[in-house]
């Protein structure tokens, strides 16, 4: 069966995925009540797989606690901390425990997370993994062309990078992701908006947006620290000048925070080649619904079965 | 070439402290050449060590084989290993292995940190470019190694972390898969890195390699 996610993308509504942070200790209520709040807000939410190379609740887990809150998981899983072996049982057993969106990336070096002494596995690299996850689905074959006693059945996710030079360089790995098997995209985080929409235009241009669902991450910056931190140290995340000065001048840096983040929907909303909007508010989930409402995203769409 | 360093002195101090008589073997290769294990370098660490142990300290000899991985170049310098209990060894991981085999009864201590497989960008820096990995695919990436030089070794292109020639672990560390792009685009030969590269096929376990063409097995 599809996902709630494909359905949305497919019925060309457009769509919203948020980000929900599994947290740093075995505690289950923690993510219960972070997907009842996202719930009615979104399609789907994604899971991180140990954000930044720290460690957290595995995504796997979250995954499932999600589903039992009725919240449809975006399954994140890096080629960081898995071997092949390991991958494709991790994602045959997702797809076992009912999950149907999976968001397939290379993951960030060990060295910049919690752990930086530990071994980064990387034995296959996110493009590769979105082609065996396309083989497993559509052949029900594993890497090693052994037959599954039934195929994984999903929508297949991976990243994009609108922000990073060269664009040459990475469109041709956009391409190589959707020759690969790639569903949708999500893309880093949008605060410059002129620089991602030169991106999009490019993306068309190459008719990217014609093979695969391109989703546009946003985000609220919660202080100034936040915004010069991602600025400086978050790779891939562009943050105008100007949207530092609006934060330095604002007297409440939250409102101002969400305020932007509107701004930005809005104008991504109206990009033709954009199928939805990715909301990365981790640590700050409770500002989903409000960022949802006022964006005019409210209610999302119901299917009957 | 094999690139490698000398341990802190303390650490080789405490190898060494107890030992009768302790004789240096330096290498006069790859580890020389990087300033680890030639002439000079088996002074000097005489001389820290003469200095700064106390006394009964080690009497200490030295002696350098040309190669210390080659099991005949080692077994040449028997004879000054007579007297000693312990060798310390100025080489690669390989020369302190052979010695260690072609000397059971003595305690062989490595006296350096094998680096990396690599070379010299400027005097005292030097480069990991190579991981021996056993499937060279160097003619499709511009001639630069994307398995030592690239963070993450990865084959298909640059991750979300590269941006504007650096690498996500440090902004000192240039992205190996920018480099590569830059150079197959000079080329002309973009298209060498449009397919996805499957999974590499090499098997990791212990290697070795038999050239039937120069093997001789002595019966
Ligand atoms: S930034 Fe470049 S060198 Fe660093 S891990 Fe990514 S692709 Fe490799």
């Amino acid at each position: 069966m599809k996902s709630n996610l494909e359905r949305v993308l497919r019925e060309k509504k457009f769509a919203v995925t948020a980000e929900l942070g599994p947290p740093r200790g075995a505690d289950p209520d923690n993510v219960r009540e972070k997907a009842r709040i996202l719930k009615p807000y979104v399609d789907a939410a994604n899971v991180t797989d140990n954000q930044s190379a720290v460690v957290y609740m595995c995504s796997l887990a979250a995954s499932v606690l999600m589903i039992e809150e009725g919240l449809e998981p975006v399954f994140q899983i890096t080629c960081r901390d898995r071997n092949r072996l390991a991958l494709q049982s991790d994602l045959l057993g997702a797809s076992a425990l009912g999950i149907r969106n999976v968001l397939l990336l290379t993951g960030d070096h060990p060295s910049i997370g919690d752990h930086p002494e530990a071994k980064g596995v990387f034995d296959l690299d996110s493009q590769q993994l979105i082609q065996l996850t396309k083989k497993m689905r559509e052949e029900g074959k594993l890497l090693n062309d052994r037959e599954l006693t039934k195929s994984p059945d999903f929508f297949i996710g991976a990243a994009a990078s609108p922000f990073n030079e060269p664009l040459e360089a990475h469109m041709m790995q956009m391409e190589k992701k959707v020759e690969s098997g790639v569903d949708f995209f999500q893309t880093q985080i949008v605060y410059d908006l002129e620089k991602f929409k030169k991106w999009v235009s490019e993306v068309h241009e190459r008719r990217i947006d014609e093979k695969a669902f391109i989703i546009a991450g946003v985000a609220p910056i919660k202080s100034l620290g936040m915004a010069n931190y991602m600025k400086n140290y978050v790779p891939g995340v562009s943050v105008p000048d100007a949207v530092i000065k609006r934060l330095e001048k604002a007297s409440d840096k939250k409102k101002e925070g969400i305020k932007i983040c509107l701004e930005v929907i809005d104008e991504v909303k109206k990009i033709k080649g954009i199928s939805g909007i990715h909301i990365m508010a981790i640590g700050w989930e409770e500002a989903v619904p409000e960022i949802v409402e006022s964006a005019g995203l409210f209610p999302r769409p119901a299917f009957k079965e | 070439m094999i690139v490698a360093e000398i341990k802190p002195l303390e650490e080789i101090k405490e190898m060494v402290k107890d030992k009768k008589g302790v004789l240096l073997v330096g290498c006069n290769t790859c580890t020389a050449v990087c300033f680890s294990s030639g002439k000079r370098e088996l002074e000097l660490l005489q001389t820290q060590l003469d200095l700064s142990l106390e006394n009964p300290k080690p009497a200490f000899w030295q002696v350098i084989v040309r190669r210390a991985c080659e099991p005949e170049m080692v077994t040449e310098i028997s004879d000054y290993t007579r007297e000693v209990e312990a060798i310390l060894c100025l080489s690669c991981g390989i020369g302190v292995q052979t010695l260690s085999d072609i000397f059971p009864k003595k305690q062989v201590f490595p006296a350096l940190n094998t680096s990396f497989l690599g070379r010299p960008e400027k005097l005292g820096f030097w480069q990991e470019v190579c991981v021996a990995c056993g499937d060279c695919i160097l003619h499709l990436t511009g001639g630069i190694c994307p398995l030592s030089r690239c963070a993450k070794g990865l084959l298909n292109g640059p991750c979300g972390g590269s941006h504007e020639g650096k690498c996500e672990v440090s902004p000192d560390i240039p992205c190996a898969w920018e480099e590569i792009f830059t150079r197959l685009k000079e080329k002309n030969q973009l298209n060498m890195i449009r397919k996805t590269k499957e999974p590499r096929k090499v098997i990791r376990k212990p290697r070795y390699l038999l050239r039937e063409d120069i093997f001789e097995d002595e019966k």
